[in-house]
């Protein structure tokens, strides 16, 4: 590791809180993907579709 | 009235565009890309993070703070241009009312927010060694501060209406008002007194930093841009399959209370 001088704290903090704040929307937008494409699945699994999905099978 | 089944278009009917914003046909083909900009996006970023602590130069003014330049300015340029593009998708969605317009636009405004998050705090964190204060209420910090605030309103707006199609009309018009303050955070350093420096990349004299310094800001500047074009097509993806299980619930309660 470099030596980042006398203000790491505030260099290490800065990419903390954006490792942070950037890991968070990555995890909350993959799993609102994969919860809407489990509901999605379920429905159809259930046999309710759209009605121009419906048109299609 | 029920159209024939035949008469409406496919997005083969549709032209190259159409077709693109066709949200059937967003769903195939973004797909294909996620894989590819995730690998772009790590390798951008380790690229990035190996310029910006072992291969780029302390500042001779700075010091080492200058290395939190690296992820605070292209934060900023990524919180001004989320606002663009829902800007863009919601003139989409008011002249032509394009579903995916809709789309694109409530996906783009919890990206847009995070990254305005994160342009304040590493702004402050830079600021307090810098100019010994983690805050003052200038021009540039403060447009910026309003921006947060004009995203996180939008995003309870969005989570206000049941109506979808109905709520992405108004917030597009709430958004257009908004996008005033996009020129006022990029000209905040020029129309009034301020602690933030100008623009010392993008001016028409040239770059003000050495390339030593250019070199790791533009690799994260390309890694957060791709990121934001990764996360939004995702996020796109799961607003459509969230619209099409409201509508095949929708569906199916009609056919329920038509049976019963």
């Amino acid at each position: 590791m470099i030596d980042i001088g006398q203000h790491a704290e505030y260099i290490i903090g800065a990419y903390a809180i954006t490792g942070l704040l950037v890991g968070a929307l990555i995890i909350w937008i993959n799993r609102d993907y994969a919860t809407q494409e489990k509901r999605l699945k379920d429905l159809e699994a259930k046999g309710i579709r759209r009605r121009s999905d419906e048109k299609k099978v | 009235m029920a159209q024939n089944a035949s008469s409406e278009p496919t997005p083969q009917d549709l032209g190259f565009f159409s077709r693109l914003a066709h949200p059937g046909y967003f769903l195939q083909w973004s797909a294909y890309w996620l894989k590819p900009l995730a690998i772009l996006v790590c390798a951008l970023l380790a690229i990035g993070l190996f310029y910006a602590f072992y291969n780029s130069p302390a500042d001779y003014q700075q010091g080492d703070t200058v290395r939190i330049l690296y992820i605070h300015a292209p934060a900023a340029w990524l919180s001004q241009f989320s606002y663009a593009v829902m800007a863009v998708a919601s003139i989409g969605s008011l002249v032509w009312r394009h579903p995916l317009a809709d789309v694109s636009a409530k996906a783009a405004a919890p990206i847009g927010a995070t990254f305005t998050a994160i342009a304040l705090a590493t702004g402050a964190l830079w600021g307090r060694p810098t100019w010994g204060t983690f805050w003052e209420w200038d021009g540039r910090m403060t447009s910026t501060l309003v921006m947060l605030f004009i995203y996180l309103g939008i995003i309870a707006l969005w989570r206000t209406f049941e109506d979808q199609a109905r709520a992405g009309r108004i917030i597009a018009v709430i958004t257009l008002v908004g996008a005033i303050n996009v020129p006022i955070i990029k000209f905040s350093v020029e129309w009034w007194n301020t602690l933030h420096q100008p623009a010392s990349v993008f001016r028409l004299d040239g770059p003000t930093m050495p390339m030593s310094m250019l070199i790791p800001l533009f690799v994260m500047f390309f890694a957060f841009s791709f990121l934001f074009l990764l996360l939004h097509f995702i996020s796109m993806r799961a607003e459509i399959l969230r619209r099409r299980i409201r509508s095949a619930e929708r569906r199916n309660a009609q056919r329920l209370r038509s049976q019963g």
